[in-house]
Formats: structure tokens, sequence, C-alpha cells
């Protein structure tokens, strides 16, 4: 009698141990994630691949969920950790704003968007490039992200914009640049010289009313979407939406947007992208926009 | 009967004893478990990342801890530099793993006269022993000190609490901004695919690669165990999605001993190479091969009939040369192997060599003539008929892992002797089989601590024991049960 007492004991505490364990994993109710996991907009497309969203829970929780939280709504236990501006607060995928789009502002980005912001990571933030991970789990996980968020459900992703081949480098293109630097005011955010330091830069914030800083194109930083001319040229047409960056598709032409992409390559530090526009720049002998000329 | 009821009654309180032993260890375990740590990892709480995010199942990594560890612990996003963090952050971690363990080991016995209590003799017997223990404490120390210069530091202790340092390198990372260019000074742990530092066991036997290790019986290099961490120069290069890796190490002869303790001019070089391709829904399947090739002192200047440090001379040839092998099968299951050939020079083959011992703190141990190994003093000849002796190993460590936080694995080894150093030896003498199998299990996982609960058995099979009428070395059996905890912070 007192041994079986004793091991029903035994039982009885091994139980409490699995029960214990298991209750701080218990955060989604076994009905939402069915739902989700269910729902048609829980799959992506990446090239040949199909990611399932399904598969992509193990991962998402070895690898994702210490930032972007279980539920997707970039709470996760080092969000506190990171205090912007310094950090971006990790992103909230049940908004499915996005800032690094191939898609016009406003609209869903594609699935490949998404595969290649996980797979490049975020310069400047604690977002890695993750792509050490298999494409299969990378587009697995794409699919999981978009179960966070019902748009997905209800929108199709916008259409990519169409990007010009790039011309040919030469000094007016260059100096037409700095044109479209002052006639859009980025040097209020950007600075006259890039720095981020314009009269605005201090005071932006994000669309959760986050401080957030303008990109210093000189101090050897990547931009965030990537730093190919067609990705910076992206940027302008599409803007970073949740951000103060707006898309300036309607506000300026193509050719212009690459004139602008030759002029910013000049006010970069030498990388293995600019090293024609840093010449040009320093044969015309550019000076810093006049912030005092009038906004056309 | 009544033979039985004495028996039955002299069982039910140790019985007792053992149930309520277990009871007190749950009761513990689900204390442990209902509390959570409040100290910081190093890497983990630097950049928010859950343990999981680069071990497999802490501390083995997985392939985006590799890439980090590769790149110099850098998540190469622009925020690595120590200016970003706080200024409190300290990049230290402690690790300690208290445990109880069963080890059953045969062992040599004296036997006694029974009147007048005189050693008679000694005879074999199976010696189990089961308590609570303590593992050594590790503080690791890493991380970067600017952009691309990084650094790892790890004083290790044993269990009595004796200090040395297990790991003292620092690296240059990604020179002329070139993943391809990256090296390391000091002493470090060699580029091995399946790693013995971040091994997942604990036993005395199963917590080291046997491969690794293996060192035929009578042979005295000791300086070819690519499992020791090692002092030299490394050279390591990689793509930047650390799919190919490539590696090239100038090592001491020494198996990391400080001081310089043996050979005069003895060095040994490690190489690697492996190569990872994406096999789409089965995961990240990697290959690769290593050779660690060098030369070690066989023979020492002596004082008085004992070796001097440092006077090691007639240096001869070693290789270890083998195949990695990067298994998954799925997202849950996958499958390490590690395949070598080793050779040494038949001088070693016959006790030459480590004539020098180290504790690992560079202090000589062999201090007296009787104690040390034979002395190859000049002029000395091999026995007749002396050869080199070969061996072949393989090791095969299976992991089954249900969740981030809880893992399954097993271990296989086995080292075959291809060839004695001594003709007529029994051709499998020191052979060795090596069995594992244990779970580790996290109870919660966050970006500040690491804890598990572990559980693991070994058996180790030495084929040291006396001879059967085959000319075969009978096996002798040692084996280990171990529960404990393992926590970092």
């Amino acid at each position: 009698m007192h041994t079986n007492l004793l091991k029903w004991s035994l039982l009885l505490s091994v139980v409490v141990v699995l029960c214990l364990s298991g209750a701080s994993h218990a955060q989604l109710t076994t009905y939402q994630q069915q739902q989700w996991l269910h729902s048609p907009a829980a799959s992506s497309h990446v090239g040949n691949l199909s990611g399932d969203a399904r598969a992509a829970a193990l991962p998402y929780r070895r690898y994702c969920v210490g930032c972007h939280g279980e539920l997707g709504d970039g709470n996760g236990e080092n969000a506190v950790w990171m205090p912007p501006p310094m950090f971006q607060k990790p992103r909230d995928f049940q908004l499915a704003i996005f800032k690094c789009r191939s898609t016009p502002t406003g609209t869903l980005p594609t699935d490949q968007d998404l595969f290649d912001a996980i797979t490049r990571g975020f310069d400047r933030t604690n977002m890695p490039s993750w792509n050490p991970l298999t494409k299969q789990e990378r587009a697995d996980l794409v699919a999981w992200i978009k179960h966070f968020s019902p748009r997905w459900q209800t929108e199709k992703p916008g259409t990519p914009i169409q990007i010009p081949p790039e011309p040919e480098i030469t000094p007016e293109r260059v100096k037409a640049g700095q044109d479209v630097f002052a006639k859009m005011q980025c040097w209020k955010c950007h600075g006259a010289q890039g720095m981020a330091n314009g009269p605005s830069a201090s005071t932006l914030t994000d669309d959760l009313s986050q401080p957030i800083a303008a990109f210093n194109f000189t101090d050897g930083s990547r931009p965030k979407c990537g730093d190919t001319d067609r990705d910076i040229y992206r940027i302008f047409m599409t803007g970073l939406d949740g951000t103060p960056m707006p898309s300036f598709a309607d506000n300026i032409k193509p050719e212009e947007a690459w004139d602008l992409v030759f002029y910013l390559r000049s006010l970069q530090p030498h990388n293995s992208f600019n090293a024609k526009e840093k010449q040009i720049a320093k044969q015309l002998g550019l000076k810093p926009v006049d912030t005092n000329a009038p906004a056309q | 009967m009544r033979m039985w009821a004495q028996s039955h009654l002299c069982q039910k309180p140790q019985r007792a004893v053992s149930v309520l032993a277990a009871v007190f260890v749950l009761t513990f375990l689900i204390l442990s478990a209902s509390q959570p740590a409040n100290a910081l990892p190093a890497f983990a709480r630097k950049y928010g990342l859950r343990c999981s995010a680069c071990h497999e199942s802490w501390p083995a990594l997985n392939n985006f801890g590799l890439k980090f560890r590769d790149n110099g612990y850098q998540l190469m996003n622009d925020r690595d530099s120590p200016v970003w963090q706080n200024p409190g952050y300290w990049p230290v971690t402690f690790r300690i793993t208290p445990i109880w363990h069963r080890v059953s080991t045969p062992q040599q016995v004296d036997t006694y006269d029974s009147t007048t209590g005189a050693i008679t003799g000694s005879t074999t017997q199976r010696i189990s022993s089961t308590g609570f223990d303590l593992s050594g404490l590790d503080f690791h120390t890493g991380g970067i000190l600017e952009k691309n210069f990084s650094f790892y530091v790890l004083p290790s202790s044993d269990s009595t609490g004796a200090f040395h340092f297990e790991s003292v390198n620092a690296r240059v990372d990604n020179i002329a901004g070139s993943s391809w260019l990256n090296v390391r000074l000091g002493k470090f742990e060699l580029n091995n695919l399946l790693s013995e530092k971040r091994t997942l066991w604990l036993t005395g036997n199963g917590g080291i690669y046997q491969t690794y290790h293996f060192i035929p019986v009578n042979d005295g290099n000791t300086f070819g165990q690519m499992g020791d961490n090692q002092l030299g120069m490394e050279y390591m290069g990689h793509s930047v999605d650390d799919k190919t890796r490539v590696s090239a190490a100038l090592l001491s002869s020494n198996d990391g001993s400080v001081g310089l303790i043996t050979g005069a001019n003895s060095y040994s070089g490690f190489f690697t190479f492996d190569q990872a391709f994406d096999a789409g829904k089965m995961g990240t399947e990697r290959v690769g091969a290593y050779a660690f090739v060098g030369e070690a002192a066989t023979y020492y200047l002596t004082s008085g009939g004992v070796p001097l440090a440092g006077s090691g001379i007639g240096n001869k040839g070693f290789s270890r040369v083998g195949f990695y092998g990067q298994f998954y099968l799925g997202p849950h299951f996958d499958l390490n192997v590690v395949t070598q050939h080793g050779s040494d020079n038949a001088y070693f083959g016959q006790g030459y060599g480590s004539a020098i011992a180290s504790d690992g703190n560079g202090t000589a141990t062999c201090t007296t003539s009787s104690g040390c190994p034979p002395n190859n003093t000049p002029g000395t000849v091999l026995p007749p008929g002396s050869r080199a002796p070969t061996w072949n190993g393989y090791t095969f460590e299976a992991r089954y892992v249900y969740s981030p936080q809880l893992i399954f694995k097993g271990v296989y080894e086995a080292e075959r002797m291809s060839q004695q150093a001594t003709p007529g030896t029994a051709t499998n003498l020191g052979n060795i089989n090596n069995y594992s199998i244990g779970y580790r299990y996290n109870p919660f996982m966050t970006s500040r601590a690491g804890f598990a609960y572990f559980g693991e058995f070994n058996l180790f099979q030495s084929a040291n024991g006396p001879l059967t009428s085959s000319n075969k070395a009978s096996y002798i059996n040692t084996s280990e049960l171990l529960f404990g905890i393992d926590f970092d912070f």
C-alpha cells in the first residue's frame, strides 16, 4: 500500500513536470492555429518553391519568436530591448505593413519580397540574414508570416513596379540627380550632404509613433532593402511603408529616379558600386544642395 | 520461503529509499521548472536571439550558428560592434552541470589473507558507485573587440576547481572585406564539423568522441588528438552564406599544452574542407574532409634520468585523415558521421613520444624516470619487426529534434586497429565500441539563460582484457548512467 502510494506520487510528479513545462507555450488557441493554418493564405510561392505555413511552426519558434513574438505582433521577449531609433522594433506581422517591397506603396508585398527580406536581413537592425536556412525553410516562413494578418486573405499583393534598364552614368545625370535631391527636398530628412541631419531628421517617427532615423548615405551603411542600384531605385518608387519615406512614383520620372541613384551613390563612401559616380562628383566639384532655394 | 521473506524485508527499506530519492529529485525538478532564471548568456542577450536560433540544442550549433561563429561571432548586420551595446553589457557566460550518476567499471582489487590481513594478490572486480557530483566550471567570454576583431577566452576548471585555459584566441575577420580571409591566433578548437567542445554528451567516456582521441595501446603519440584544443594559427575562409568552408591551421605538436614543454621544433597541420547542399525539404546536407598531419618528438634529453622539458627531438610523423558528413533527413532528424584513418610512426607505436605528459597547465607531471614512457636515447633501435600502427575509426551521432526544447540523441563509435606496432599482438587489442543514448530537455527557452535537464547512458567497451583462445583481447565494459541539469547564464 505504502509502495503503491509512492508509485502514484512519482507518476503524479511526472505529470506535473510535463504540465508546468508545457504551460508557457500555450499562447495560441488551437482554434486560432487551425483556422490560420488551413486558410489559403497560409502558403507561399517563391519561384518553383511552394511554402507551407504548417511546416514553418518549428523554424519560427526556433529562429523568430524571440523578437516577433508568438502572435507575430513584434512583441517578442526581446522587443523591449530594442529602443528606437538606435534599433527598430521587430516587425508587427499582424499589420502586414512592410518596408521592402517591389509593389506600389500601400499594397502587400509579393512572396518573393518577403523571401528576399528573410534572406538578406536588415542592416542596422537585429534582423540578420537567414541565408543559412534552406530555401524551402525560408519559403515556409514566408507562408507562416502571412498567416498572422487577415489582409492576406482579403487582398492580393500589388503588381511589382517596372524598373527600366539602368542608363549610362554621365556627369549630366549626376548633376541632374542633385537637382532632383534638391527639388524633392530629400535634404530635409537626409541632410544637404546626405548625413541624415536635415532639419526634420530629429522629428521623424514611424506609423507607430516610434522615433526613426533617416538614412545616412555617408557612414558606409547599407540600405535596408538592398544595396544594388536597382534596389535604391525601387525604394524611391515604392517608398518604405510604415516610415516617413514616401513613394515618389507620382512625382519623379523613371529617368529622374536613375539620376537620383547616381547622385546618392556619389555621397556614399567608396564601395564596390560607386567608383564612377565618386569620380564624376569630384570632377564636377559638386557642392551640397542649397537648402535655402525655394521648393519647386 | 523464510529466506525469501528475510530477503524481501531487507530489500524493502532500500526500495523505499530509492523511491524517496526519485521523488526528491522530481520535486527538485518541478521547483526548478517553475522558477525562471534571471541571468544572461553572452551572445543571446547581445543579439536578442534565443539559444535555438544558433544551437540545434545547446551547445551544438546549427547552420545559422555555424555561420555566426565563422563570421567571428558577428551577425554582419552593422550592429555587431561593441559601441552599439549598453555599456553594462558583460560578455560572460558561466556553465556548470550538477549531476547524479552511476559508474560501473571493472578494476583490479587486492585480495587479503583472512587471518593475517596481508595482501595476497589481486582480482578483477566490477565496482559500481553512485552519487551526486559536479562537473567543472566554465567561464565563457567571447565576442568582438571592434567590428571584425573577435576573441574567445575560456578559463575552465576541473571538478576540484583547478583552472586552466581551455581556449584563448583572437581572430581578425573578413580581412579586406572578404569572408574568405580570417586568421586566428592562440589556443582554439580545430575546425571539426562535429564539434567535441559543443558536444551534447556529458558522461566520462561519452563526453568525448573516441575517434578524435584514439591512441593505440602502448602508443606514445598524444599529439594527434583532434578533439583537444590546440595552440597555433588558423586560416579560415567561407562563402557569404557559409555553404562552403575551408581552413588550414599550423599547430605546435604539444596537444595544446602551454610552456613549450615537449618538442623544441615540432609542428603539425590541420586542414578541412566542407560543402553544404540545399536538399529542399530534407534540409541542408553537408559533406567534407579533413587531414591532421604532422611531426612530434620521440625522445628527450634527460637530466638525472628525467626528461627535460622542451628538449624533445627525433621528430616522427603521424596522420589522421577522414570524412565528415552532416545529413538532415527532414526537420526533425539528422545524422552526423565522422570517419578516420590514423597512422603513427613505428617509434610512437613502441611507446616513444610523449615522455613529458602535461596536466594542461604546462606543468610536467612525468618527473621521475621510472614513471616515464621509454626514452629513446640516441643509438636506441626499435625492436625487430616494429611497424607503424594503423587504425580506422567511425563515429555516428543521430539526433531527433522533437522541438527546439527537446532532443533525443544517440552515438555509436567504433575504433578498429588495422595494424599493430608489434607483430604477434592480438589484432583487436585497443579496439573500442562506444554507445551512448540520451535526451536533453529545456523546460524554457529564452535569450536570457540556458537550462536543461538531461539524461544519458553510456556503454564503453575496450579490447584490453585477457586474451581469448583465438588470441584476441577480450572486451572490458564500463558503463555510466547520468542525470543532471545543465545551466548557463
